[in-house]
């Protein structure tokens, strides 16, 4: 058949989706480079429009060092209090973190950073485990999805702060109950995605591993949950960034002193004296959230190589 | 896989009806007595307006649907037991391919639940690829292959494991006339390289015509069998074969047999399609 032969020829294969464009990478960090450019200079202009008056870094010059610019407004909330000189937060990352200590804020944010973060990640595997579970028991009995998916979405409408002190009570004020916090926050997501994930195949496709005669474990492993692979990321980037803030929020009231949460109170503190340092407290926080996110969209990258739009997203 | 003796039909039919309820009210009446033997080796096509039931018999046959009267015996056996001892290769509409599998594992899936080894998996998958002259692309993604090229791999995949009954639902529907006119040839070749009965869904008279030893005829609203036109065109068909006068006279007795039995309204075929389609879904929840 001279048609057939005509259709099998490998140059037909539309070779459109077949890779991302090497360049793409590159555009996209340096967009990501511009937007950051933008923010500091809407920020810093709107300071030198209606800020305090300007002076050196008080870092490099001390107090007392002459104005070198005194903006035409005075607008509250871009004076040196709400809204600090961005190289004054960037310097305050190399000061000393207390009076006298030789730990810089930089240096302690880190190690509280790391500190989160495993907590943060202890609580997300569990936090991802469980909402595997119970996707994966819902997708099998209707009767228990109907029943228990009410309590699933009711869990999450309670603020996080209303039961953080109940847990800390519950599993003591320790490592546990911030990931208990941590979990919570994350198996919602993942629950939810997973169930549509793991219904996502095809009717038909039912139909024909019905066909084969396979198990319910054989149409899960081989159908189910590859097909759902693509909701499971989604929902766990979520659950990175959700992880954080369980983990942020869960340490205030179990006292833990090591961790970002610590950080954030005792910086608020002292917001009156040294805005900057809370300002680095918030970067830190989006920093540690941002690299989770990247973590897992790595992984993602991955593992669903080879996939139409896997490159996307 | 048992094979029956060559006297005993691969597919018997006895007075099979098919009615969709809801609570305890009939709706609707897909299947009304159908009553039909298939031989081993033999190529049926089912023929009718849309919502005739035709797709809805052929899940009846695969054990995907249970019918509501009658009895299926295929191979000598329930239709359940023939689906457990993998009987049946299933052919869709859409190709239905896993995007996350090449071609070649695609067509491995099938193998995989069956629990073959390794080698067999592999030597099976490459010997089916390349029957469906598709040998070049097992380490291909489906969505690197045209619409043809994809329902090709779909039948690679189904006649992977050696089904004795291949049951195709309307599998080029979706097709362009120049592909699936080039498709009919390959499913004949298929068919008469491997001798699988084939029972094969179309609303297309002139694929019906061209591939089937019987086209059977079928009316809707109940679904019942009006008519069943022996197709004693020669073999091997071909280009030919679509042009001799004979094929225009069973294709005008096919048209002739649909237009008697047919008398649909627009709205009655439009609510007969809905429930054909309702059957699908409900098919699959089990």
């Amino acid at each position: 058949m001279a048609t057939a032969a005509g259709v099998a020829d490998p140059g037909a294969v539309p070779s459109v989706r077949a890779e991302p464009r090497p360049a793409s990478r590159g555009r996209r960090a340096l967009r990501w480079v511009l937007v950051l450019a933008a923010i500091v200079v809407i920020w810093e202009g709107l300071k030198f429009l209606g800020g305090t008056p300007w002076r050196a870094p008080l870092a490099v010059a001390g107090s007392g060092s002459p104005v070198l610019w005194n903006p035409p407004f005075r607008w509250p909330f871009v004076n040196d209090l709400n809204l600090p000189h961005v190289w004054n937060i960037l310097l305050t990352f190399g000061q000393p973190f207390q009076r006298g200590a030789d730990q810089t804020v930089g240096q302690y944010l880190l190690g509280a950073a790391l500190y989160t973060w495993r907590e943060a990640v202890l609580g997300f595997i569990l936090g991802s485990v469980i909402g595997l579970v119970l996707a994966t028991i819902f997708v099998h009995a209707r009767i228990l999805e109907r029943a228990l998916v009410p309590y699933v979405v009711a869990s999450q409408t309670i603020p996080i702060i209303a039961l953080a002190p109940m847990i800390t009570y519950a599993f003591g004020g320790n490592i546990a109950s911030v990931v208990v916090i941590a979990t919570y926050l994350t198996f919602f997501p993942v629950t939810i995605a997973m169930i549509r994930g793991l219904r996502s195949l095809d009717p038909r496709a039912l139909e024909l591993t019905r066909s084969y005669a396979a198990s319910r474990w054989q149409v899960y492993r081989k159908l189910r949950l590859p097909a759902s692979l693509p909701y499971l990321f989604t929902a766990l980037k979520i659950a990175a960034t959700a992880s954080i803030v369980g983990a942020i929020v869960g340490e205030s009231p179990g006292g833990i002193a090591e961790g970002l949460g610590r950080v954030i109170l005792t910086f608020n503190q002292y917001y009156i004296t040294g805005p900057e340092k809370l300002w680095a407290a918030i970067i830190a926080s989006g920093l540690l959230g941002v690299a989770f996110y990247l973590i897992v969209r790595g992984i993602e990258v991955a593992v669903l190589r080879g996939r139409p739009g896997a490159a996307d997203g | 896989m048992t094979q029956a003796p060559p006297t005993e039909p691969v597919v018997r039919l006895a007075n099979v009806g098919k009615t969709f309820s809801r609570g305890d009210q009939v709706v609707t009446t897909a299947l009304e007595a159908i009553d039909l033997d298939i031989a081993r080796g033999e190529f049926i096509s089912l023929i009718g307006p849309s919502g005739c039931g035709k797709s809805t018999l052929l899940r009846i046959v695969g054990d995907l649907i249970e019918p509501s009267s009658g009895d299926v015996t295929v191979n000598g056996k329930p239709a359940r037991r023939a689906r457990m001892d993998r009987d049946y290769g299933m052919v869709f509409q859409a190709p239905v391919l896993f995007d996350w599998r090449t071609v070649e594992d695609n067509v491995k899936l099938p193998l995989e639940i069956l629990g073959k080894d390794a080698a067999t998996r592999d030597r099976r998958a490459k010997e089916m690829l390349e029957l469906v002259e598709l040998g070049d692309f097992l380490k291909h993604h489906p969505y690197q292959l045209s619409g043809g090229m994809q329902q090709r791999v779909a039948i690679a995949r189904a006649l992977a494991f050696e089904p004795s009954i291949l049951l195709m639902d309307e599998p080029f529907g979706a097709l362009d006339e120049m592909t699936r006119e080039r498709m009919n040839g390959e499913v004949l070749r298929i068919w008469e390289q491997t001798g699988t009965t084939i029972l094969f869904v179309t609303h297309s008279i002139p694929e019906a015509v061209f591939l089937s030893s019987r086209v059977v005829v079928m009316s809707a609203r109940p679904g019942r069998i009006t008519k069943v036109v022996d197709v004693d065109l020669p073999r091997p068909r071909n280009e030919d074969t679509r042009e001799s006068r004979r094929y225009f006279e069973l294709v005008t007795e096919v048209r002739e047999a649909l237009r008697r039995g047919g008398g649909l309204d627009d709205a009655a075929e439009l609510e007969a399609a809905a429930s054909e389609e309702r059957t699908i879904a409900e098919g699959a929840v089990g």
